[in-house]
């Protein structure tokens, strides 16, 4: 009897505990949330990513991929601040013109080989070298990397650029002028590690899924170009305990109203919604259409070089053409996608800076479009004297809306007379870098949190500048908040200066519009470069 | 004979080179390039990339340098956009998948489209007729762009049968929308004039004499207005042939399937140069050889053509 009682409670501990650790397994260790037993995350990318290569990705959707399948010294939480990555810690000289980060020795790469600082340093010299041309030399010159610009020019090897591996796990860099943010600097792909053995064995072929080794939390392992790409966890990962996704899938939709249709049969977990429709699909589906700011701006940009129009020499022309802009029209009704008009040139989601109110934000639109029409008078423009100029467009739906809202708001309320062009896209970028046009459309997503990724776009040095301003008083601003300590006040009064002064028609800020399976855990809605990780994502049961 | 085809495909040689000057040159010559984009490049880092892969030498000797490698090396260059892969891999990866749905579609667009056509001739004025005439209108008035949506929604979103695109390898049910929506309007093309060429031949005296020396209609229809028949059709379908060989953009844009349409009209608006004449070489010796094999064809159907 006694016996058999202790079987019993023995079978029943044994098989509580089998419950338990079930149980564990099937929870998410934070959040508590059942576990969906199967942990694949499908989303939709548009194009074909142009590499898988650290030092040669060039766009976002690369980006992404290579971010789940390297790791940097850096990683980006949830809200785009910054965590350890490979490195541990950093120290920083007094100057801040020297970093030493402390490597994790428990890194490995995914054939089991460690991580070291010499795979560090081989990589970001092999970014620099001409021999790559990768197109993000750039990148490397903007980390102001001591000798980096004579490298890229080919005048030194790239042997001699400013960083070095003290030992296996200290990495030291050496930079030609202080830069306070340098460590946000390598959550980017291109100062991830590449495997030198490997990179040699393979040369180009190196990324290909048989030849690959990276050391992120995935392996790639399936590519089917145009197709999809398949990247599976690693088990070599350091922090491989922790990771929950056990594969990640991008699937290569061209056209995003058929994602949406592949999404609404249950084949992706995440799309895009296409412009106008967020409104019905919040209503249908609440759960799932998510709407977050974006760190991306959209404007028009007025030509003010001597081929630009004599009209557009006159700020008063500027002010009226930007206040008669009913920006609540195109957010509210063409893009619909929770976007938020913009008054100001920098995005409101950005960091460390509020952009100011301006005059015109605080202002009805009825009162600006009297201010608009009496500014335009102001200048001699008139029924008998019509202001016309030609405005470009690179050749898509949603820019082509936009566009003829635009002209026919002017047209309407000021008499003026724009004529539309819309052109193939690297047409475009020709047109406008060769300062071809009137009035063009820009938009700018930014390299890195932070308001001068925007702002230096008006410098009169910059290449970017596409409608040639120039206020020596914004260059002088923008060298000042280069080592200012306190950043506000400058971009505050940069930001005045542009809406006064008006060299582009700031039109609405991006918003990430997606559509969101609503058993994705932790999507990173609050981090506004959107660099997500697949490692910090979960599948919840449904 | 033979010696007509070693003379025509002689001929090819020069005209595909042609085609690719042509080609070579109209694409240096629309605005923009390779590395053009919304993030100017630096000067020397342009200068970098445009050394590497030989941008910065003459127009001349960058075509020199193409045919020589091509003939050489059989490497038809670097992708500027892919820089994992070259247009060698480009075309060995998404060749056999255009050629796979395209045949299938080629097939389904004769055999149906023939059949439908003839059916419709025979029975002329019938329900059967309307029936084939109306499908066959129907379905050039649905083009693959709109067929393309329409199967998603059905056979994807409502019915749930069929995955809403990708490859797989080339798994049936990968195969059936893509086969379908390419198919259709070239099926309608089919039995239009299938069943013209075919009302016209059944009326022709030399039927008529069949007719009068009391052959079956079997006979007459399958023996004598068959081959003449056909004649106007398999023109039609040389051309279509290839067209649906190297690929449909839309099947690609909207199916996924990773074929060569979708790359060949990213290549032109990327400007990747080299994956947009290699492509533009299999296109170009594609026509060629179905050119010659239609005008091989033709002497079966029709006796009074002689090479």
């Amino acid at each position: 009897m006694k016996h058999h009682a202790k079987l019993t409670l023995s079978t029943f501990l044994c098989s509580a505990l089998l419950a338990g650790t079930a149980l564990a397994q099937a929870t998410h260790p934070v959040t508590g949330e059942p576990l969906a037993k199967d942990q694949t995350f499908t989303y939709r990318v548009l194009d074909e990513h142009s590499s898988v290569d650290p030092q040669v990705v060039e766009d976002t959707i690369g980006a992404e991929i290579v971010r789940d399948l390297f790791e940097g010294l850096m990683n980006q939480d949830a809200q785009g601040k910054l965590i350890p990555g490979v490195a541990t810690d950093y120290d920083v000289s007094d100057d801040t013109k020297t970093y030493t980060f402390h490597l994790r020795d428990n890194a490995k790469w995914s054939n089991g080989d460690p991580v070291t600082a010499g795979d560090f340093v081989f990589a970001w010299r092999r970014a620099a070298s001409p021999e790559l041309a990768s197109p993000y030399q750039w990148y490397v010159k903007l980390m102001s990397l001591e000798n980096a610009s004579e490298i890229v020019a080919g005048e030194m090897p790239p042997e001699e650029l400013g960083v070095t591996a003290i030992d296996d796990h200290t990495l030291e860099v050496r930079l030609s002028q202080p830069l306070s943010y340098f460590p946000q600097m390598t959550t980017h792909s291109t100062t991830f590690p590449a495997p030198q053995k490997v990179v040699e064995e393979f040369g180009e072929e190196w990324t290909k899924p048989e030849n690959i080794v990276s050391n992120g939390a995935y392996v790639l392992t399936e590519h089917l170009p145009n197709e999809r790409s398949v990247r599976e966890r690693n088990e070599m990962y350091w922090d491989n305990e922790n990771t929950i996704i056990d594969k990640t899938i991008a699937l290569v939709i061209n056209d995003e109203n058929v994602a949406l249709t592949r999404f609404m049969a249950g084949e992706l977990d995440r799309t895009e919604v296409p412009a106008g429709q967020f409104p019905r699909l919040k209503k249908e589906h609440p759960e799932e259409a998510i709407s977050f700011p974006r760190l991306c701006n959209y404007y028009y940009t007025f030509n003010q070089s001597d081929t630009g129009p004599e009209a557009f020499k006159d700020v008063r022309v500027r002010q009226a053409l930007s206040l008669a802009v009913d920006r609540k029209i195109i957010t509210q009704n063409i893009k619909a996608g929770g976007e938020p008009e913009a008054y100001t040139f920098t995005p409101e989601a950005v960091a460390g800076f509020t952009p100011p109110q301006t005059e015109m934000s605080e202002m009805s639109q009825a009162d600006r479009d009297a201010k608009a029409k009496e500014l335009l008078a102001e200048a001699g423009y008139g029924p008998d004297n019509p202001l016309t100029f030609d405005m470009i467009y690179n050749t898509d739906e949603s820019h082509e809306k936009i566009a003829v809202v635009l002209s026919q708001m002017w047209k309407q309320k000021l008499g003026v007379v724009p004529n539309l062009a819309n052109m193939e896209w690297k047409v475009f970028l020709e047109t406008r870098g060769n300062q071809d046009f009137d009035l063009a459309r820009g938009a700018w997503c930014g390299d890195y949190n932070e308001a001068s990724t925007f702002l230096d776009l008006l410098d009169s040095e910059s290449g970017y500048n596409d409608g040639k301003y120039s206020n020596p008083r914004v260059d002088e601003l923008l060298i000042e908040a280069k080592s200012a300590s306190d950043t506000t006040p400058i971009y505050t009064e940069i930001e005045q200066i542009l809406a006064e002064e008006v060299p582009v028609i700031p039109i609405y800020h991006y918003a990430g519009v997606y559509m969101m399976d609503s058993d994705v855990g932790n999507w990173p809605v609050e981090n506004v470069e959107q660099n997500w990780y697949s490692k910090d994502l979960y599948k919840i049961a449904e | 004979m033979i010696s007509y085809v070693i003379r025509r495909l002689l001929v090819a040689v020069p005209t595909i080179m042609l085609l690719v000057i042509a080609a070579f040159f109209m694409m240096h010559f629309a605005p923009g390039g390779p590395f053009t984009s919304e993030r100017p490049l630096p000067p020397e880092v342009l200068a970098n990339i445009e050394a590497r892969y030989g941008l910065d030498q003459p127009l001349w000797k960058q075509l020199w340098d193409y045919f020589i490698n091509i003939f050489l090396h059989f490497d038809f260059g670097p992708s500027f956009r892919y820089k994992d892969r070259d247009v060698n891999d480009i075309i060995a990866q998404g060749f056999p998948i255009s050629l796979t749905y395209g045949s299938l579609a080629f097939l389904a667009a004769s055999i149906v489209g023939i059949a439908l056509g003839i059916a419709a001739a025979i029975r002329h004025n019938t329900w059967l007729d309307y029936f084939a005439v109306s499908l066959g209108i129907a379905a050039q008035a649905l083009p693959n762009f709109i067929m393309g949506p329409i199967l998603i929604l059905t056979f994807t979103l409502w019915l749930g049968l069929l995955p809403g695109g990708g490859w797989n390898g080339g798994q049936w049910e990968y195969l059936i929308m893509p086969v379908i929506a390419l198919s259709t309007s070239y099926m309608g093309n089919i039995a239009r004039i299938t069943r013209s060429s075919m009302l016209e031949v059944m009326n022709s005296n030399f039927i008529r004499t069949a007719r009068a020396k009391g052959l079956p209609e079997r006979v007459i229809i399958w023996r004598h207005a068959m081959k003449p028949t056909l004649l106007p059709v398999v023109s039609y379908l040389g051309p279509v042939f290839v067209y649906v060989l190297t690929g449909s953009v839309f099947v690609d844009i909207y199916f996924s399937t990773g074929g060569l349409g979708q790359s060949y009209v990213s290549s032109a608006l990327t400007r990747d140069y080299a994956v947009l004449l290699g492509i533009t070489i299999l296109y170009g010796a594609l026509t060629v050889v179905v050119n010659l094999l239609t005008d091989l064809a033709y002497a079966w159907f029709d006796p009074k053509i002689r090479y």
